[in-house]
């Protein structure tokens, strides 16, 4: 991927020595990396090494959680995203996400889609039903849903509410969408299924997904970061980054080999 | 089988036998109440009884301007008591921060409820009676009701809020919607059902009170109906407490009539907005 | 490629929209305080109002005068014949009260299964839904003959009258916070009594009341606070004579039965109603405290089993 190419496209974070603490305690620290742009970039590690909290720095949801403070320097498409003028409810229609557990609103599935367009604002119905309906065509789940869209979103399957959340996500038309393993909860079908969107929607907006399952990663990434904590008393570290095919066939470190052939973790 | 075992097992079954009579003898007493008040008050139902006023000395008639006077003033509490109680449990569930001045307005909270009732009646005599010169009046008495229902609604809409799965929440903020679309959108509708029916439980208890409105709203007799909030008004428990104590040769028929419209008005409002709830818990699970 | 066009409408959320956010949280906050300012304006509004009370005929001499008669030429406002009705009334509700409520919470907690169990609290809770003036006229018809025939007294409206139907209004109280208490003990202390070879009655006795003692008493306080408190079945039940009782067969007149009673009659401003709020204030006070520190032993409960 060329840098001319990026720059007709949104979506890329770069990352600067990120640390984020909680109250006293270090969580992560000196995180690094380039996040390219219509690419999935996976986040892989042990369990508790900071994966899913790197992630929430990226669209600020850890700002709603407590303690949590951000150090170091996030930019999207080149903007500072904790620069004191960036808004993060702005923030957040442009960089979405997708949760660990599917968990649509109590709502109908139309509704569900177009929360997001109309807490932005968009009133009129045929605007509303056309984001409605890209939306879930993106999300690979129209077919399945486009005659009940008054149906109660809890009535729909794991897979179908994950898909949905997917589209809900998208509906904002955000440039980044994050994804926090979005397919823990769900059977391997249905796993199959959200793997499979993911692989399409790389067309349309940048994906940042953290995922524990390595054969996941080395299916959908293109890119994987490797995150590590060593000991509880260590702030966790990104061991290393690259091209997925790369690191699964040749790793660069040697603790990333032990973890991707399952010695740990 | 040793002899401890053989004495453990025998005081076990004791120790059954004695709670579970406690509790059967209190099972029986609330039924009791409820079979006497239904025995005692049905014969004085009938449609005049419930749309005629007072006759003879309230010896005769219906009820009609006690139940208006009752339904007036538990409108107008839960008129000023939902909005404050809805807020403030929307605050203590989604806005307070850990601290020990939420640990404070949680103990007045609980502090409130245990506040006796006779208290509001003097607290609402001297604020709203006498200080805003509002009079013995719907107006005074709703506003003290309204304090002394209001813990009942904060702390069911807290209970309701919480529990919405903080998922939920963290999902409508991740689609850039601030924090009180999160709220007016998506969690006060998924916990409406608690809140309601949280709601009218305590309304229900307001409607039955009579020590904080004898001396802030109600009346001993009054023939015609109320036509403004500044109007006093009688109300069913207090028209109980006068029959019962201050009529000569009390008339039976229609102090039990009476009695069992109350009752029944406030257990027909818990029980239909307990089942609604609980209907709504099995449409939505978490 | 339609993005640009769509971020220059989002760039800049709106400044009503982050105003209004802001305002909302402010107004809600402000909601938040409702519980302690109004806390705060009872004990205020009672104390002005029993200023006149305080400053002509004293604190003390309220509380410790013997005899109350607010209505000849020269008024005697003695509280003790109020107070020790009230404790009188209160303390044999408790006595009749506790002990089958106790043993009610336990076999709802302990032993009785899913159906039994919704069954039963749901019934309980009625009996507390019931209004006090329904209790009171029940007290009436069916306390009060009783009581007149059975210890045959003149008529039958006595402190005893009172307690009996003040033990049923507080038992609701007591069992469910109790049984809260008792339900709150970890289940995996049980079993581990259980599995030392105890029987489900030995684990309860030895193992999940002492844990659960602290949570049964705020639960007997705060029954006691709603005992004080309790105004009309007891203004209807007790004879309302002022003075000190001798016995339960005694006709008594409780803290408030009297401001229930009298401040209707009373002259706007005048020195008797100035006493009754001073009543009000001493009432306050004691139920104040009484259910502060039931409070904050139940806090400190459910901290314990947070753990």
């Amino acid at each position: 991927m060329t840098e001319s190419r990026e720059q007709n496209v949104t979506g890329v974070f770069e990352l600067e020595n990120v640390s984020v603490t909680y109250g006293s305690e270090v969580a992560i620290a000196g995180v690094s990396m380039h996040i390219p742009p219509r690419a999935v970039t996976a986040l892989i590690g042990p369990s508790g090494c900071g994966k899913s909290t790197l992630l929430r720095c990226l669209n600020r949801m850890n700002d709603e959680i407590g303690s949590a403070k951000v150090r170091g320097r996030i930019t999207l498409d080149g903007a500072d995203i904790y620069a004191k003028e960036m808004d993060p409810v702005e923030l957040r229609t442009r960089v979405g996400q997708v949760f660990q557990k599917p968990n649509p609103f109590p709502m109908t599935i139309y509704d569900n889609v177009a929360y997001g367009p109309r807490t932005q604002g968009t009133r009129r119905r045929s605007e509303l039903d056309e984001v409605v309906e890209r939306s879930l065509k993106r999300a690979a789940l129209w077919g399945e849903v486009k005659k009940d869209l008054k149906k109660h979103a809890f009535e729909l399957s794991g897979g179908q509410q994950q898909r949905l959340c997917i589209a809900r996500a998208l509906a904002t038309q955000p440039e980044v969408v994050l994804m926090d393993e979005p397919a823990s909860s769900l059977d391997p079908i249905s796993t199959q299924q959200v793997e499979d969107t993911i692989a399409e929607l790389k067309e349309y907006v940048t994906i940042v997904i953290v995922t524990h399952n390595m054969q996941q990663a080395a299916r959908i990434s293109d890119l994987t970061a490797f995150m590590l904590r060593e000991s509880m008393e260590e702030p966790a570290q990104l061991v290393e980054v690259g091209e997925t095919r790369v690191m699964f066939t040749n790793p660069g470190d040697k603790r990333t080999e032990a973890y991707i052939t399952g010695r740990f973790g | 089988m040793s002899r401890r075992i053989r004495q453990a097992r025998l005081t076990q079954t004791l120790a059954v036998a004695i709670t579970g009579a406690a509790a059967a003898f209190i099972v029986t007493a609330a039924l009791f109440l409820l079979g006497y008040i239904l025995v005692r008050g049905l014969p004085a139902m009938s449609w005049e009884f419930i749309s005629q006023p007072p006759r003879g000395q309230m010896k005769a008639g219906g009820i009609l301007p006690s139940i208006i006077g009752t339904l007036a003033l538990t409108s107008g509490t839960a008129a000023f008591a939902l909005p404050v109680g809805v807020a403030a449990g929307i605050y203590l569930s989604e806005y307070a921060p850990r601290g020990r001045m939420t640990r404070i307005i949680r103990l007045a909270i609980s502090n409130m409820a245990g506040v006796p009732s006779i208290v509001y009646g003097l607290f609402g005599l001297a604020l709203f009676v006498i200080l805003f010169s509002f009079g013995t009046s719907i107006l005074a008495g709703a506003l003290t009701l309204a304090c002394l229902t209001l813990p009942v609604i904060i702390t069911a809409t807290e209970e309701a809020l919480r529990q919405i799965p903080s998922d939920l929440r963290q999902a409508s903020l991740a689609l850039g919607a601030t924090r009180w679309r999160t709220i007016y959108r998506v969690v006060l509708p998924a916990a409406a059902p608690g809140i309601v029916t949280g709601s009218i439980l305590g309304l229900a208890r307001a409607a039955g009170e009579t020590a904080p409105i004898l001396f802030t709203a109600a009346v001993y007799y009054k023939r015609q109906l109320p036509t403004s909030i500044f109007d006093d008004v009688m109300v069913l428990p207090y028209h109980i407490y006068i029959l019962a104590t201050q009529v000569t040769g009390r008339p039976d028929d229609i102090i039990w009539g009476t009695a069992l419209i109350l009752v029944g008005g406030v257990t027909a409002g818990s029980v239909i907005a307990a089942t609604w709830r609980s209907l709504q818990r099995k449409k939505v699970r978490w | 490629m339609t993005a640009p066009a769509i971020r220059r409408q989002r760039v800049g959320r709106s400044v009503t929209s982050r105003a209004a956010d802001s305002i909302v949280r402010r107004l809600i906050s402000l909601n938040g305080w409702a519980a302690i300012v109004i806390l705060a304006a009872i004990f205020l509004f009672l104390a002005v109002n029993a200023r006149r009370a305080l400053e002509e005929v004293g604190f003390w001499v309220m509380s410790l005068g013997t005899e109350w008669y607010p209505t000849i030429p020269t008024p005697r406002f003695g509280f003790l014949p109020l107070l020790s009705g009230s404790v009188l009334v209160t303390a044999t509700a408790l006595v009749l009260c506790v002990p089958v409520s106790l043993a009610a919470a336990i076999f709802i907690s302990e032993f009785a299964g899913g159906r039994v169990k919704e069954v039963t609290k749901s019934i309980i809770e009625f009996m507390a839904a019931i209004p006090s003036v329904v209790y009171g006229l029940i007290g009436i018809a069916v306390v009060v003959p009783w009581v007149r025939a059975t210890f045959d007294t003149d008529s039958g409206l006595t402190a005893l009258s009172g307690a009996i139907v003040l033990a049923f209004m507080i038992a609701p109280t007591i069992v469910s916070i109790s049984e809260d208490a008792l339900h709150a003990v970890p289940n995996s202390l049980r079993q581990g009594s259980l599995a030392l070879g105890n029987t489900r009655w030995e684990t309860t006795y030895k193992v999940v009341v002492p844990s659960a003692s602290s949570g049964i008493l705020a639960a007997v306080m705060l029954g006691m606070g709603r005992a004080i408190g309790e105004t009309m079945a007891v203004l209807m039940l007790t004879g309302n004579a002022a003075v000190i009782p001798d016995s339960l067969f005694d006709s008594v007149r409780t803290i408030t039965g009297t401001i229930a009673a009298e401040m209707g009659n009373v002259v706007q401003g005048g020195l008797h109603q100035s006493v009754l709020f001073t009543l009000g204030l001493v009432l306050f006070s004691i139920t104040f405290l009484i259910n502060l520190v039931a409070d904050l032993v139940l806090e400190k409960q459910r901290r314990r089993w947070q753990r």
